[in-house]
């Protein structure tokens, strides 16, 4: 019977997954407010994470600048809610610094629509305009990695800089109102919640349904070989200018949800170590396998919130060692792990079978996921 | 005309800082392709070093000696970043070398252990280096006033650089590690230890984020954090500078601190930061691998 568990769990992930979904979407029945809200910030990060698989795992572009196509999302959406908590007036940081009427590039933040629109467009055309300029030129890829980091730093001194436009370090908060919903309520963070969760499950299935397809066997021929892909008549940069806009756009999608949430969004919560933070969970999940990010994603999430609290100091020592173990003794991350249980359960079923002479079932491959 | 003059003297100034933070980097990304993000968490051990000798001189030695405190310290900080760089390397590094992206994560996992520590051995708050007497004030040139601070950081940088040009290129050494890097496995062939010569090179590169982190001390209070400060900006040079070669790191750094001086003096700040990164980025569209890059036949 224990066996039987053992190997449904291990061999119908599709059920699994199912199974956690559904779970996930009852959780408000079970978690207190501030647990589900806590749960709903992790499951935004998990969008980030997929993202970032996609572009890292498969594509094996290396960013770590996805902090700012978070944060630009995240703006978007608070610049929306600030002026809906200001009913009409200007916002604080603003109105001190003199100005008389809402600047330009806040204009459109008034609709809640448009907002929503630009919190997914303004990341994804940093992204192309950026990807397509470093892709373009066969800008080497380590190159391009630190090119992600130096626009984290630029945008953040932007944002601190640019005061009277961005709020500066202590950024945009004290939101109302969504869709004339108070966003303090229960029930509005319930249904929030509900969307983060339908949203990941979205994205997760997309971005599956990309990575099975033709699609996703090129960009893994580009991680592995881009010259070959050249050779073949692909042209990777192309590839890579769209894999790197998707992920910016998952990640603006992210950051939205996140500060609907969370209440708060300001310049070093998008900075240059949660922008690496981000890389980790996909690290230690698993590059190349999409559920692994969010479990990595999860797990060093509640982890760090169970521990930084009460240990900030030895959170930092786990948090820097955990980079160092991940690449040197996991650098499949929990997923290999669990493929590599997978895989021995499997050649015991094999053994087991091949007693029967009449059976040639193998177990199915179902790796990849 | 004078503030011309002054804007130009504050680029090169800011250009011999990042040239002093990113020599090492240079020896460690340009040459062995190892993208070392601890290499901030060396510059502050060079700067915690100057603070420790500091303080040493100030309770054990005569006060009229006080003033030499920073030239031992120079040595001392290039010795104590070099092994910390031999320790890394032979514990780490040297099993990620294909790897040039995940060599990058776990040093940035090491560089967050080491700033931790360094909070927890000196603490969280900024700690004052008193700078030896004889760099106060400054050398008065018309109506100009150039520190003398600043124009030892220049000369220091001046003598790293010929320092390591001369290892380089006109010693035996120097050029076993050419070999290693332009070809490994015909240079172990030819009987070049080339583990030996990865972990001297890399113990080089980290030293000079020792000697640039005494020099950092010169410029203001130092805390676990005084690397970070410079390390994005010193890998934009290498970065436009290219990969590999001494006089790209050169160029890089005066360029990248003279139009970063004349950005934040036409605009401000955070704006000068946005229009260098656009000029980076359009400068790269015009020299993808850099300002030198050398031709390579191979692929992948």
């Amino acid at each position: 019977m224990q066996k039987a568990i053992y190997r449904t769990v291990f061999q119908n992930r599709k059920l699994v997954l199912c199974i956690l979904f559904l779970a996930l979407l009852l959780a408000p029945l079970f978690l207190s407010d501030f647990r589900l809200n806590l749960l709903g910030k992790f499951l935004t990060f998990a969008i980030v994470a997929i993202g970032l698989d996609l572009l890292w795992g498969y594509t094996g572009v290396l960013s770590l600048g996805h902090g700012i196509f978070f944060g630009l999302g995240a703006y978007c959406m608070a610049m929306y809610l600030t002026l809906e908590a200001r009913g009409g007036r200007l916002p604080d940081f603003m109105a001190w610094s003199g100005m008389q009427e809402l600047p330009l590039i806040w204009i459109p933040f008034q609709y809640p629509i448009v907002a929503i629109i630009l919190g997914i467009l303004i990341p994804a055309a940093v992204a192309f305009l950026l990807g397509y300029l470093t892709f373009r030129n066969r800008i080497n890829g380590v190159y391009f990695t630190i090119l992600s980091q130096a626009m984290v730093l630029v945008v953040t001194t932007l944002l601190i800089g640019q005061q009277n436009l961005t709020g500066g370090t202590s950024g945009l908060t004290n939101f109302k109102t969504f869709f004339g919903f108070s966003v303090n309520s229960s029930s509005t963070q319930t249904v929030i919640y509900l969307v983060t969760v339908v949203m990941l499950a979205l994205v997760f299935i997309g971005c599956r349904k990309m990575v099975k397809g033709r699609l996703g066997k090129v960009l893994i021929g580009v991680r592995d070989g881009e010259n070959r892909m050249r050779f073949l008549g692909y042209n990777p940069s192309i590839y890579k200018t769209f894999v790197y806009t998707i992920s910016a756009a998952l990640a603006g999608l992210a950051g939205m949800l996140f500060v609907l949430q969370v209440g708060i969004i300001s310049p070093t919560m998008i900075g240059i170590i949660p922008s690496i933070e981000m890389v980790l969970w996909v690290a230690l999940g698993g590059r190349a396998t999409l559920i692994g990010p969010v479990i990595g994603a999860l797990f060093v999430n509640a982890a760090s919130t169970g521990f930084s609290e009460s240990y900030p100091d030895i959170w930092t020592y786990f948090l820097g060692a955990l980079f160092v173990i991940v690449v040197i003794f996991l650098p499949k991350g929990l997923m290999g792990v669990i493929n590599k249980f997978q895989e021995r359960s499997k050649q015991i079923n094999v053994t087991n079978v091949n007693k029967d002479p009449n059976s040639v079932k193998v177990g199915k491959n179902i790796s990849g996921i | 005309m004078n503030e011309i003059l002054l804007t130009l003297f504050n680029g090169i100034s800011l250009g011999s800082i990042l040239l002093l933070v990113a020599l090492g980097l240079a020896i460690t990304f340009g040459l062995m392709n190892v993208i070392n993000m601890a290499h901030g968490e060396l510059i502050m051990i060079g700067a915690y070093v100057t603070y420790v000798v500091q303080n040493i001189f100030v309770n054990y030695v005569p006060e009229q000696y006080f003033d030499i405190y920073f030239i031992v310290a120079i040595p001392v900080a290039l010795v104590v970043a070099a092994g910390v760089g031999m320790l890394l390397e032979s514990s780490l590094i040297r099993f990620l070398y294909h790897r040039p992206l995940d060599s990058l994560l776990a040093t940035w996992g090491v560089g967050l252990m080491l700033q931790q520590l360094a909070r927890t051995i000196f603490g969280a708050p900024n700690v004052g280096v008193s700078s030896p007497s004889f760099l106060d004030g400054g050398l008065t040139i018309g109506s100009l006033l150039l520190p003398y601070s600043r124009l030892f950081i220049l000369g220091l940088a001046v003598v790293c650089l010929a320092g390591i040009y001369i290892y380089f290129y006109r010693t035996a050494n120097g050029r076993r590690v050419r070999a290693v890097m332009q070809n490994r496995q015909m240079a172990e062939c030819l009987g070049v230890s080339t583990r030996k010569v990865d972990v001297i090179t890399f113990a080089i590169g980290s030293g000079f984020a020792g000697v640039a982190g005494c020099a950092l001390t010169l410029l203001g209070s130092i805390g676990p954090t005084v690397g970070t400060a410079y390390i994005i900006d010193a890998f934009m040079v290498v970065v436009v500078g290219g990969v590999g070669a001494l006089f790209g790191a050169v160029a890089g750094a005066f360029g990248i601190g003279f139009f970063n001086t004349v950005f934040e003096y036409a605009t401000n700040a955070s704006i000068g930061k946005v229009l260098i990164f656009l000029l980076i980025i359009a400068f790269l569209q015009w020299r993808p691998s850099g300002f030198v890059s050398s031709r390579t036949r191979s692929l992948d």
